[in-house]
């Protein structure tokens, strides 16, 4: 059977975060469409930034999906040294790669943009629009609630969620 | 310490998370090439796997194991009236068996090199063997069909699988069979189990046979429970899925 459902474990530990979701046209790559998904931390004093998620267009310059490990130009200046960002491996789905990039305070992650993910056909980019907020959610209730695996979500789905993870154990070597 | 794994291999990505025994790579690793292998012959995306050269009606050398998954699905197919089928769109198409199937031999691979706990989940379907830690069950999140980054319910075992199916993201995906028409009684149906290959397979039936029929023929048979989420939002449960219900 072709079933396009299917799931990620909830392994991601040490995420927090939901989310505003902006398309970035701008992006010169052809497939390199890139989300913005801004955290905030439950409450606690998160370095929040340029997190406007219902605006269209970002006045900030684009991701730049090159420049792992160096300090994040769109956290601001009120947050510490400790902050960095990390660009996870692409992982590929049926679809088409998609990858992250982990923006890191200390152990918590502030920020989370979505470097590539799957755009050939309108329908990837309906699909994406909404499965990829979708999974930051999943990835917070599943830290809350101490979930061991999760059945049923999508393959890009699982995509970022392979791209998170490796972003974090990189960030943890 | 447990040691945990994730590999994107056949069309979706398999997580392991296995309890740190001696020899837990090398059975990490022997799984891993058990996933590649069973791709190499099953896939349906492969133009040069077994399945696919018998779908295009190509002479194939006679193979044990695929005879075998073929013959689990002629069995799960008449348990099921065909509501589960080998050729769901009329092309030979094992999968909603070698998924399941798939995910057993990373449990068993994992079990001979000296696992007595671990969770593997392969596209949505789990797995689990032992517990988490000492006294605490494994946990899986049921996912909200409605409801982004929402669960419909949490369940929670030692030794179980839990297998979904549903018009997920990538809308109505599974056909009756016996109508030839998309199946839209349900927003998802989820089966446990205690083994994931004919849990994941009974899942794609119920679907597939709708609310009414479907969970009053998985109610009849022991050791299945199932949770729906109808399109509405409401939900259905067999009688002793509440036992396996936690958070």
């Amino acid at each position: 059977m072709r079933r396009a459902i299917v799931t990620g474990t909830a392994t991601v530990s040490g995420v927090v975060l939901l989310l505003g979701l902006k398309p970035h046209d701008d992006t010169p790559s052809a497939s390199g469409r890139t989300l913005s998904i801004s955290s905030s931390d439950q409450g606690s004093a998160a370095p929040s930034t340029q997190s406007t998620p219902s605006t269209p267009s970002t006045p900030s310059t684009p991701n730049t999906p090159s420049s792992p490990n160096t300090g994040s130009s769109s956290t601001g200046t009120t947050t510490t040294t400790r902050t960095k960002t990390v660009t996870g491996d692409a992982a590929g789905t049926r679809y088409g790669p998609v990858q992250v990039a982990v923006t890191f305070d200390g152990k918590k992650i502030t920020k989370i943009d979505v470097l590539e993910y799957p755009t050939e056909s309108g329908r990837d980019r309906e699909i994406n629009s909404y499965a990829i907020p979708q999974l930051n959610q999943e990835a917070m209730a599943a830290q809350s609630a101490n979930i061991d695996g999760v059945s049923g979500a999508t393959y890009t789905a699982e995509g970022y969620q392979q791209s998170l993870q490796s972003a974090i154990d990189k960030a943890g070597q | 310490m447990s040691v945990r794994h994730v590999e994107a291999v056949m069309g979706t990505v398999f997580s392991i998370v296995a309890d740190g025994m001696e020899d837990v790579e090398d059975g990490i690793e022997a799984a891993v090439a058990r996933l590649h292998e069973i791709d190499a012959k099953f896939s349906t995306y492969r133009p040069e796997s077994v399945i696919s050269r018998m779908a295009r009606g190509e002479r194939v050398t006679y193979d044990a194991e695929v005879a075998e998954v073929l013959e689990r699905c002629a069995e799960v197919e008449a348990d099921t009236d065909g509501a589960f089928s080998v050729r769901p769109d009329g092309r030979l198409d094992p999968s909603g068996w070698v998924k399941g199937w798939a995910i057993e031999e990373v449990s068993r691979l994992l079990a001979g090199a000296g696992s007595r706990s671990h969770l593997v989940v392969g596209g949505g379907d789990v797995q689990a063997r032992g517990e988490a830690e000492a006294g605490r069950p494994w946990t899986v999140g049921i996912a909200d069909p409605l409801r982004q980054g929402q669960f419909a319910a949490l369940v929670s075992g030692t030794d179980f699988a839990v297998a979904t199916s549903g018009v997920a993201e990538r809308g109505d995906h599974i056909f009756d069979p016996a109508t030839g028409r998309a199946a839209t009684g349900f927003a998802s149906v989820t089966l446990i189990g205690e083994r994931i290959a004919r849990t994941d397979a009974y899942a794609t039936a119920v679907f597939a046979m709708g609310p009414d029929r479907g969970l009053a023929w998985i109610e009849a048979h022991e050791g299945f429970e199932a949770y729906a989420v109808l399109p509405g939002g409401q939900t259905m449960e067999t009688g002793g899925f509440a036992e396996y219900l936690t958070g």
